[in-house]
């Protein structure tokens, strides 16, 4: 099972939504596109880390 | 707003004066989103403000104040500082520390006057000397102190740290163009909605050469000056 508890991915909110606002912020002037993007870069993000999570997961149960 | 203006770009079919770009460029090292509202652009200043610094003052407590210092001491070689320091005036208490801490410091023992106070209770300054790895020294106590939270903290940092490189950037040349592979995906919907009428770039073109200079019809309200 995980060996942190599942409080730690908390951390993981506000890093994101950081993230993913100055990602979108420092690509666009408008602000509905900056918005857009962030959602974007933030779904991106989270997607990937939920895949390289869900493998290692799976490893660690198989060994 | 002169289209002749070489401060002057146009992006989103909006023209945005960056005005002097490297004293745009260093109020925002300074203080994140300073150099935006000093542009003018108060929706991004607002959004780099909080975030930066939301993310800064976040890992610095969460390291308990101490993942933010100034070393290139053996054994304690701060790394993470160079990139900490991105985020500006925040970090600048580090280097006073830093200093007043090597003054303190014996070169030849490697040990700090046991009788030295750091200024301001402590804050930013390094640990006592000498930092040796795997021993029972200030900067084990603190990993000891506050766990995980010493780590994430100082990551929050860095990233923080790293997150207003970006907007310096952004500052002084405007936005950074969307990568290839999002101009694919935007060059295909345009396409698929057979649409003949090109806009301009809608990232990083120049000024527009039209005849009569005027900008683009913005599709929200603008917050260019």
């Amino acid at each position: 099972m995980l060996s942190i508890a599942p409080s730690y991915m908390f951390y993981y909110v506000p890093l994101i939504i950081a993230i993913a606002m100055v990602f979108g912020a420092t690509r666009h002037e408008n602000t509905s596109l900056v918005l857009n993007h962030a959602w974007q870069t933030g779904r991106w993000i989270t997607s990937f880390m939920a895949i390289i999570f869900a493998v290692l997961f799976v490893l660690n149960w198989m060994i | 707003m002169s289209a002749d203006n070489p401060n002057v770009i146009a992006v989103d079919g909006q023209y945005v004066d960056l005005h002097n770009r490297p004293l745009a460029a260093f109020l925002a090292w300074l203080i994140p989103g300073a150099g935006h509202f000093y542009q003018g652009r108060t929706t991004k200043g607002s959004i780099f403000f909080v975030c930066i610094l939301s993310a800064w003052i976040l890992g610095f407590a969460l390291g308990g104040g101490h993942v933010v210092y100034a070393s290139w001491q053996p054994g304690d070689k701060r790394w993470h500082y160079f990139l900490q320091a991105g985020v500006g005036a925040a970090a600048l208490p580090a280097l006073i520390q830093g200093q007043r801490m090597k003054e303190n410091t014996n070169p030849m023992s490697g040990e700090t006057n046991p009788s030295y106070q750091p200024l301001w209770g402590g804050f930013m300054a390094p640990p006592f000397r000498p930092v040796i790895e795997s021993e029972a020294d200030e900067v084990s106590a603190w990993y000891a102190r506050h766990g995980a939270g010493y780590e994430m903290g100082t990551w929050y940092t860095v990233i923080a740290g790293l997150l207003n490189i970006l907007v310096i950037y952004d500052a002084y040349g405007g936005p950074l163009s969307v990568p290839i592979s999002g101009r694919k995906k935007e060059d295909e919907e345009d396409d698929s909605s057979d649409s003949k009428t090109k806009e301009p770039e809608a990232n990083h073109a120049g000024p527009e050469t039209t005849d009569d200079n005027s900008p683009t019809p913005r599709e929200t309200p603008s917050e260019s000056s």
